[in-house]
């Protein structure tokens, strides 16, 4: 057996990579680290699908009959419309999950040990974001199928449906940065969790996700039509063929051009709050 | 020249609340420096100063002599802290936190790899290596811990607390490891709330409290400042309080005093178990008969409490490690400026032997 100190003498210090090298793989490092806590932790996969699961049937079966779309009561168009929504609701609440991570490392110590690594700066962070992005997309492709159980079809053909997809997921990416932001800032990760959920209510509901933005009253349907989220799911609706053709589309620019406004919008969040939650990190006390 | 932890001058406030309040360190490199100290004096703000979590709002710091403030990246190269609660993912097994460590510190896969399981094997933990960290006990996860920060065989180690809240069997197993960590040249900063646990383990003791440096000196220095042994015991009949009197200053060092209401005799000594026999045999010869005796050793209370001027308050709702016990302590400390006086006038004696430990440093 070895003594500490023999152990001691072969783990030399390498040096740092530095650069962009070190920051992907360190992000990397941490993602799979991630990755491996939620294929641990599988409970938390399945109450993350269970919800949306709930939702395609609700609003499909419930209010499918009830909303007109363009002076059109038929369900199966209204299943068509709202797919999109929901779809963009999902990758939302990765929000919740980066945000109650976050909190929960930091309550245990974790980020002070990573703090205290020679790591790139961003990529606890970073790693966090990439690993909810790939559990975003496990979840949207089991939605989708569930979707696509209750009638919900592609119109506009593969590689267009494709892009609809991505735009949802960045969208979703964006947002995981707003729940690390969070996360770092609150005390518990159950304060994340609450914390990251409470705000994407009205964020989602006021917006054209659920219905139709033009029967709100003028206020809400400016913020609805304003209201990043809507831009993503009106890309979204344009990419999966799933407006009606005599949709009436609002004069908002954001509505008008909604693949570039959901990519400007995402970006956005993006540079924001990935540089308040870095800054964040760097000063992180537990 | 400063030795491979050195710090001037470091002050930090939370609120109102002076966490640190012009800490001055230097450990020479390869000893182990115990800080002292009850929860809320400073000590875990001071690691984390000195481990570039928290930044100070003044003075300036070096480990492994780069600067902690201007090269807070390089520093971290050079250190491993081991802190209050095992830092582990407990999700992960020992092996996969291990290796996560490894490549954080910029080691390639396959040696982080090689290196989680040399580092398992030492610590006796290769039985448990494939098992979430969850599943271990306490001290497995302490160790795993301990075992995290030596990844890459730092030459600065920091451990806060590593032994509060672990059984005594493990508590001396963690001491062993750190004993060889320290013969194999590591530096290392470890604070404790435990005299006896700096008495084993540092070559020098700094005791902290309210955010300062109140004295420093060799674990035997401290006590005999302290007052070192002594004899108490307590007669069964009044009458006989001034024969034992007598008879413990035969014995003692000092004066013997006198608690008449509880009839306690108590006197300073040095000569241990042994001295308290012969008391025992010449008590019993003079008829004189006794309810209680023992020899008493200073205490972390008794050097509180003769270093300061009140006891070490050692808050147990604040022990349970958690990472804001300095803010807490310092907040309940805040009320009792009435002592502020006297502490202040001890600070100028511990300055004083803290220079004259320099000293004897250099000359070695």
């Amino acid at each position: 057996m070895s003594t500490v100190s023999e152990v001691s003498a072969r783990g030399a210090v390498p040096q740092p990579r530095g650069g962009i090298t070190q920051s992907v793989r360190d992000s990397l490092v941490v993602a799979k680290r991630n990755l491996i806590r939620m294929l641990r932790i599988p409970e938390m996969v399945i109450f993350g699908l269970i919800q949306p699961i709930m939702f395609v049937v609700l609003f499909s079966y419930v209010f499918g009959g009830s909303i007109s779309l363009g002076g059109n009561t038929d369900p199966s168009m209204y299943r068509q419309f709202l797919m999109a929504g929901i779809f963009a609701q999902t990758v939302t609440f990765a929000t919740a999950g980066a945000g109650a991570g976050i909190a929960d490392d930091m309550h245990k110590g974790l980020i002070d040990r990573f703090r205290s690594l020679p790591m790139a700066r961003g990529a606890v962070l970073t790693g966090r974001t990439l690993a909810d992005l790939v559990q975003t997309a496990l979840t949207l492709v089991v939605l989708a199928i569930v979707a696509v159980i209750v009638g919900w079809r592609i119109h506009a053909g593969f590689p267009k449906a494709v892009a609809g997809f991505a735009l949802l997921l960045l969208l979703g990416y964006a947002f995981s940065w707003i729940g690390a932001l969070i996360g770092l800032s609150v005390r518990t990760p159950e304060a994340a969790t609450s914390g990251g959920l409470i705000w994407l209510f009205p964020l989602t509901f006021i917006s054209n996700a659920f219905v139709p933005a033009d029967n709100m009253p003028m206020v809400l349907r400016n913020i609805a039509e304003w209201n990043p989220f809507s831009a993503t799911v009106q890309a979204a609706r344009h990419l999966f063929g799933n407006l009606p053709a005599d949709y009436p589309v609002a004069a908002a620019w954001p509505m008008q051009h909604p693949i570039w406004a959901s990519l400007i919008w995402s970006v956005v969040i993006i540079a924001i709050f990935r540089t308040l939650a870095v800054r964040k990190y760097r000063s992180a006390t537990a | 020249m400063p030795g491979a932890i050195y710090a001037e001058g470091l002050v930090k406030t939370f609120g109102d609340v002076r966490a640190l309040d012009g800490v001055d360190l230097d450990v020479p490199e390869g000893t182990v420096l115990g800080m002292l100290g009850p929860n809320g004096a400073g000590k875990t703000t001071a690691v984390r100063v000195l481990t570039t979590l928290l930044k100070p709002d003044r003075g300036r710091a070096e480990v492994a002599g780069i600067d902690v403030l201007r090269k807070p990246n390089e520093v971290r190269r050079s250190i491993g802290l081991s802190g209050q609660f095992a830092a582990v993912d407990e999700y992960l097994t020992g092996r996969e936190n291990l290796q996560m460590v490894g490549q954080l510190y910029q080691m390639s896969g396959r040696a982080a790899k090689a290196r989680a399981g040399e580092l398992l094997e030492r610590f006796h933990l290769t039985d448990a290596a494939d098992r979430p960290a969850k599943t271990y006990s306490g001290g497995m996860r302490r160790r795993l811990d301990l075992a995290a920060a030596l990844v890459v065989s730092p030459p600065v180690m920091f451990m806060d607390e590593p032994t509060t809240g672990l059984d005594p069997r493990n508590r001396q197993q963690l001491w062993e490891v750190i004993r060889e960590l320290v013969a194999g040249g590591t530096t290392l900063l470890l604070t404790t709330q435990y005299l006896e646990e700096a008495d084993h383990l540092a070559h020098d003791i700094a005791v902290v409290d309210h955010g300062r440096v109140i004295a420093r000196g060799t674990s035997d220095q401290l006590k005999a400042r302290t007052g070192g042994e002594r004899v108490e015991l307590v007669v069964h009949e009044r009458e006989h309080i001034a024969a034992a009197q007598q008879v413990l200053r035969g014995f003692g060092k000092g004066e013997a005093t006198i608690e008449e209401h509880i009839r306690k005799v108590t006197v300073p000594v040095t000569g241990g178990a042994k001295l308290l026999a012969e008391v025992i045999r010449e008590l019993d010869s003079r008829g004189i008969e006794i309810d209680d005796i023992g020899l008493r050793r200073p205490t972390l209370d008794d050097v509180f409490i003769s270093l300061t001027g009140h006891a070490a308050e050692i808050d147990e709702e604040a022990a349970d490690g958690d990472g804001e016990d300095a803010t807490k302590g310092a907040k309940g400390a805040k009320g009792k400026t009435g002592k502020a006086g006297r502490t202040g006038k001890k600070n100028a004696e511990g300055t004083e032997s803290a220079e004259g430990a320099a000293a004897k440093e250099g000359t070695k």
